[in-house]
């Protein structure tokens, strides 16, 4: 399963992606599993609920989910290069209350307090991907200290206290807009197109290719004349700026700048990457893969509570999926070999 | 990589996740169980949304809002957050209770601040909150509060300490729950304002969570830095526990007066053992009881509870000190939670 695998009979390494038919692809596709699951998830809520299929619940889902869904992405960007990042919740936190406080209590102008938290989590990127590119260190533990530094930071700046009277811009994004009869988030819209940016530069230009073969083997990326050093490093940093962009929108839902936020997103992140069907060893999945894993949480969670099934089984549901998600992955790899 | 000769494996990719969902609404329909009514049930419907799933306080919170969902004939919702502070996770709650149609929210806050905007737009769409426990700042972002007043339950232990200690100088240790959560700070304060004593007089102060283990490491510390310490002020009995188990390692079990705010049952019980010389005990079972009563009026005939109503709170003791009134720890075990 290395790029160098690659039957030499097409021009290029990557022909092959473009290869199969339309309909195979479709089949084919490693979201196609999940896409399955997320489907027959809502076919039984709505069921089993009067509330569940509405488009005013499904907005709600949707906001629910932007926060951990922008940071899903910045983790399966590193993910797919086979590394793994632990520091994003906290990065996140801490992006948000810089512009929170900057924003309420210093006298930064409110953008300007957004550019700096976006400048901040991608200046963590940034030093996550030197670290892991240029010592080199494992990307577990660069962003497992990561995460206790920023944790710290978060509480040290914000003195353990809540921001509140956050300015006007800070929440715009947690604002509505009425689309027919239901309310949409700005926040949602910004999420979607993230994701759909982002599956744009993975599918369709030679960067995001260079991200597959990346995880595939680095050292093969590294014989076919990516500078994988840079790439990493590019990955990690951009990865960064979307927590950057998961802290304004945390921010614009809650309405406050709160240090306690994100304790657990790393884990769901990861959760919702598995879910969509991304190897955790790095050169296969999509973020349209994860855009599917976050929704999968985030209906499950709705679903059960508006059918009054206690939260505690949404934690024992998503702790199975996700081990029967890397189970189907080792699987199909065995298959694939 | 190839991705061509990958159909068989996509093939069961979609067969294993179809399988994963069989199985999870299978695992939901069993986990239901016989609180969960079907939507179009008609009932009334109670949600209680509390810090954690985990901790006896409000398991037993739980425990008494669902007996007085049966007795009322209403529909219980529960969720609770993931950990103590994760805000997020009551947001959604909220929303997802909202959504389904309750008629009011009871909820024990994580973060007394961030949860309030949440809370207003519940309110908005004219469904009744009432903080559990915990109140929200301000206090008036609910509609009511129902909860033991912990400044109170902190000034009965303060108070308790001061004559045990018959006028002895007193080196205090205080084990803490941890910055900036209102019920800690309350209890703490209380405890100094009880006792007569200033934030200066503690020779040491840590904070531990509420958690045994972390009280344990915090009472060694304690006595590392400050031998002499003789009073041990806990924010509950877990970390007192903790603390009597660190005492007992230098052999100090016996001189040393612990005092704790809770009154769980395992707590209760050590106040009886000797291990904590007395204890302040609150009452959530009352609190939820009353949270869902409420609601249960408010469905009835549109009255709204407001303002704050103290679930009571009662010194427990065996050894108890004139002028204190207190309780002994039968009653203390009969009333007990957890």
């Amino acid at each position: 399963m290395t790029a160098t695998s690659t039957p030499p009979s097409t021009s290029s390494p990557y022909a092959e992606l473009k290869a199969p038919t339309t309909a195979r692809r479709l089949l084919t596709a490693p979201t196609t599993g999940p896409l399955v699951a997320l489907l027959l998830a809502c076919v039984f809520f709505a069921v089993s609920t009067d509330q569940f299929l509405t488009g005013g619940n499904f907005s709600l889902i949707v906001q629910q989910v932007m926060v951990v869904g922008t940071l899903a992405i910045g983790q399966t960007l590193i993910i797919l290069t086979a590394g793994i990042d632990l520091s994003c919740g906290a990065v996140m936190a801490f992006g948000s209350i810089v512009i929170a406080k900057m924003a309420a209590e210093g006298s930064l102008p409110p953008l300007l307090a957004i550019a700096l938290g976006l400048v901040v989590c991608g200046g963590f990127g940034l030093v996550n991907g030197l670290l892991v590119q240029k010592i080199p260190l494992p990307p577990f533990i660069v962003t497992l200290g990561m995460l206790n530094v920023a944790f710290a930071l978060t509480h040290i700046y914000s003195e353990e206290q809540t921001v509140t009277n956050l300015p006007g811009p800070l929440t715009a994004l947690g604002q509505t807009f009425p689309m027919g009869h239901t309310d949409i988030t700005y926040g949602s819209l910004v999420t979607i197109a993230l994701f759909l940016l982002l599956a744009y530069a993975l599918s369709s230009t030679g960067w995001g290719r260079h991200v597959y073969a990346l995880g595939n083997s680095q050292e093969a990326a590294r014989l076919n004349g990516i500078r994988t050093s840079r790439l990493t490093i590019g990955v990690y940093t951009v990865a960064g700026l979307l927590y950057g962009v998961a802290a304004l929108l945390l921010i614009s839902r809650t309405g406050v700048g709160d240090p306690q936020a994100g304790q657990t997103d790393n884990l769901d992140s990861i959760t919702a990457v598995v879910l969509g069907g991304t190897s955790l060893f790095g050169g296969r999945g999509s973020v349209l893969g994860t855009f599917i894993g976050v929704l999968i949480v985030g209906v499950f969670r709705n679903g059960l509570q508006l059918m009054g099934v206690a939260s505690i089984y949404q934690t024992l549901i998503t702790g199975v999926l996700v081990i029967l998600a890397v189970t189907v992955d080792q699987i199909s790899r065995k298959k694939a070999r | 990589m190839s991705r061509t000769p990958r159909l068989p494996s996509s093939l069961i990719r979609v067969a294993a996740c179809t399988s994963v969902a069989a199985l999870a609404l299978t695992a939901c329909g069993s986990g239901s169980g016989s609180d969960s009514v079907g939507a179009g049930s008609g009932k009334v419907k109670v949600g209680l949304i509390t810090k954690t799933d985990t901790n006896p306080f409000f398991v037993k919170m739980k425990e008494g809002a669902e007996k007085a969902a049966k007795k009322d004939g209403v529909q219980l919702m529960t969720a609770a957050g993931k950990f103590d502070g994760d805000n997020a996770g009551q947001v959604t709650a909220i929303e997802n209770m909202v959504a389904a149609g309750v008629k009011g929210i009871l909820i024990t806050p994580s973060d007394s601040k961030a949860i309030v905007p949440a809370i207003a737009k519940a309110k908005a769409k004219g469904v009744l909150v009432i903080a559990l426990d915990t109140p929200t700042e301000p206090e008036s972002a609910v509609d009511a509060l129902f909860a033991t007043d912990n400044l109170k339950a902190g000034e009965l232990i303060g108070e308790y300490a001061k004559a045990a200690m018959k006028g002895k100088a007193a080196k205090i240790a205080t084990l803490d729950l941890a910055p900036g959560v209102s019920v800690g700070v309350q209890r703490h304060n209380g405890f100094l304002k009880g006792f007569g004593a200033a934030e200066k007089d503690v020779a040491c102060a840590q904070d531990t969570g509420g958690d045994q283990a972390k009280g344990q490491t915090a009472m060694e510390n304690c006595l590392q830095k400050e031998p002499g310490i003789n009073l041990v002020y806990t924010i509950n009995e877990p970390a007192a526990l903790g603390a009597y188990t660190a005492l007992k390692a230098k052999g100090r079990e016996k001189d040393v007066l612990i005092v704790s705010v809770d009154g769980g049952c395992t707590g209760t019980q050590a106040v009886k053992d000797g291990k904590i010389a007395a204890t302040s005990q609150q009452y959530p079972l009352k609190m939820a009881a009353e949270g869902v009563n409420a609601v249960v009026t408010y469905a009835k005939d549109g009255k709204k509870a407001s303002g704050y109503t103290d679930t009571g709170v009662t010194l427990i003791t065996d050894k108890a000190q004139t002028g204190v009134a207190s309780k002994d720890t039968a009653f203390g075990l009969e009333n007990c939670w957890g």
